[in-house]
């Protein structure tokens, strides 16, 4: 089992989504997060005065996957939020231990499917 | 002791200041005794007060509809797109106000040269005329300045029923062009032909406070634009309608009150005078059609969706409001009522319909003011014994011809040259931060769906 974290540009979410969704994985978590890389921020001005933003928005997918799944959802992600330029974001895959249903007790792969 | 100085001294201070009117009297009194014996003002005169001040605070309501309409548009559209929804509201306001001064109260009204005709101009720049400020200028009911604030503050909203139709993807600078176009010389044409003593009024055709002359020009104007414009990215994908949700449902509901509560100046000003009867009936025929829209649309939702929406009950206020402009002093208050309830039937279809079809409509403008638009000027015909059915007809088409295919031109020679919307990343990324360089609500973290 492996816990797939992405970090993605929050307008490419629907197209992740829908990449994954294709690619028969269906779980996924998604938060909020801000962070920072080589894209080094934007600027906004507020009443006439530039503003420098390095933290930028990002948008944290948590997806939980038995091991045949692994290389099919990176391909997803890829596919989906690359743009080309600097701030597509990361992925980093780490082995799962464990794994429980809370409704049925089920443990492992079956809990994950 | 010192209390009773002090009260004493109080005392004197106010015993000076109370003689102090009738000090500065005494050399009016001594040089110019008439002003002592200033004549009281006449029936006559009162009257005109009267009838100016009611159509002036009936301007200062319509202006509150731009409020309205700015958080009706603001709520029913995504908080990356809040500053450019926004700004493009209060800059129509700011057009529309200019550019009415510079040309459109001219055109609108170019007086008796062109009566009956179909286009007249009577130079750029208000100037009042010399019985501009007295009561003869028309009739005593309002002033020339009254007039031309009043007629401004209508010109503005016809251009701002196109933003929110055209929100999300419209490109800033290509909108204002076509905008001021819309306020500048589209409005102010189709208004000469009716309310400028044009062919429409000569013809017999009745349009109270605007179902066509203002909502439907708007309406039609939006059409057009959404058309050239393109729906939004990800709203429709294969044959499905992917909602787009707006971001505070709130605001868009504060929006309808503020809306409801400015057509009581949009109507009951265009009375255009204080008078009793007149003004009653209007407000009433006004508030009964728009009760009857709210219940009609929530029916109607609960029978089509399952779900009674919030947002087609919204909707059903603006559409009962919209289609009794038309009629709002010809109308009995139950016929408002008819005209309102089938107004809020109409509008509840035609946002599910104009969806079908592919053209993307935010805040459901084409809907609200084309469809019961054109609706309400029809119901006059229907309803109103001394209406003709084809004449409201012959002023629905017209208007149709005139305003859609110049708005189209425009949009679409726009479109060949300098673009009509941003482009598919700005678009995703939120029109405030690559239009503007701004969010609209900083510090928040707001998650970004779609």
């Amino acid at each position: 089992m492996k816990l797939v974290i992405a970090y993605i540009r929050p307008e490419a979410l629907q197209s992740v989504k829908a990449a994954l969704t294709e690619a028969q994985v269906h779980r996924v978590s998604v938060t909020n997060a801000l962070g920072c890389g080589a894209q080094k921020g934007y600027s906004k001005s507020y009443r006439g005065a530039v503003n420098e933003i390095n933290l930028l928005k990002k948008v944290r997918v948590e997806i939980a996957i038995n091991d045949d799944f692994e290389q099919a959802t990176i391909d997803a992600i890829c596919g989906a939020a690359k743009t080309g330029n600097i701030g597509d974001g990361k992925i980093f895959v780490m082995p799962l231990e464990r794994c429980i249903r809370i409704r049925t007790g089920e443990e492992g792969d079956d809990a994950i499917g | 002791m010192r209390e009773q100085v002090k009260a004493a001294k109080r005392i004197n201070i106010l015993k000076l200041r109370s003689l102090l009117p009738t000090l500065t009297l005494i050399p009016l009194f001594a040089v110019w005794p008439e002003v002592a014996e200033a004549k009281e003002p006449g029936a006559e005169e009162i009257r005109f007060w009267l009838n100016n001040v009611w159509v002036l605070l009936a301007a200062f309501l319509v202006f509150v509809m731009h409020l309205g309409f700015a958080a009706l548009e603001s709520g029913l559209t995504r908080s990356k797109n809040t500053v450019n929804i926004l700004f493009k509201n209060v800059t129509i306001v700011a057009i529309g106000l200019l550019t009415y001064a510079c040309v459109g109260f001219n055109l609108m009204y170019p007086g008796e040269a062109s009566a009956g005709g179909w286009f007249g101009f009577a130079g750029f720049w208000i100037n009042a005329p010399a019985n501009g400020m007295t009561a003869a200028y028309a009739d005593g009911k309002y002033t020339y300045w009254t007039d031309f604030i009043f007629q401004g503050m209508f010109a503005a909203t016809a251009a701002t029923i196109v933003s929110g139709a055209v929100a999300e993807r419209a490109k800033l600078s290509s909108f204002l062009v076509f905008s001021t176009v819309l306020v500048a010389l589209v409005y102010p044409v189709v208004g000469m032909w009716h309310w400028g003593g044009g062919w429409l009024s000569a013809a017999g055709f009745h349009d109270f406070a605007g179902s066509t002359i203002v909502h439907s020009v708007g309406g039609w104007a939006a059409l057009a634009g959404v058309m050239v414009i393109g729906p939004r990215h990800g709203k429709y994908v294969g044959d499905t309608v992917k909602p787009i949700i707006g971001h505070n449902v709130p605001l868009a509901a504060i929006g309808v009150f503020l809306l409801w509560f400015g057509w009581y100046g949009f109507n009951g000003g265009s009375v255009l005078s204080a008078e009793p009867g007149a003004i009653s009936l209007v407000v009433v025929t006004t508030s009964l059609a728009a009760a009857a829209g709210v219940l009609a649309a929530s029916v109607m939702s609960r029978i089509v969706q399952k779900k009674v929406d919030l947002t087609m009950a919204l909707n059903g206020a603006l559409a009962g409001l919209v289609g009794v402009t038309a009629g709002a002093d010809v109308l009995t208050p139950f016929q408002a009522v008819i005209v309102g309830a089938i107004a809020g039937v109409f509008v509840l279809l035609a946002v599910i319909g104009i969806d079908r079809i592919k053209l993307d409509d935010p805040v459901g403008a084409i809907s609200v003011h084309l469809i019961c638009g054109i609706w309400g000027t029809l119901a006059v015909g229907i309803f109103a014994a001394d209406k003709s059915f084809l004449t409201q007809l012959k002023g629905v088409g017209m208007t149709a011809v005139f305003v859609f295919s110049v708005s189209f031109g425009v949009f679409w020679l726009l479109k060949k040259t300098v673009g009509v919307r941003v482009s598919e990343e700005e678009e995703l990324r939120g029109l405030d931060i690559e239009e503007h360089g701004m969010e609209s609500y900083g510090g928040f973290q707001i998650f970004t769906l779609n």
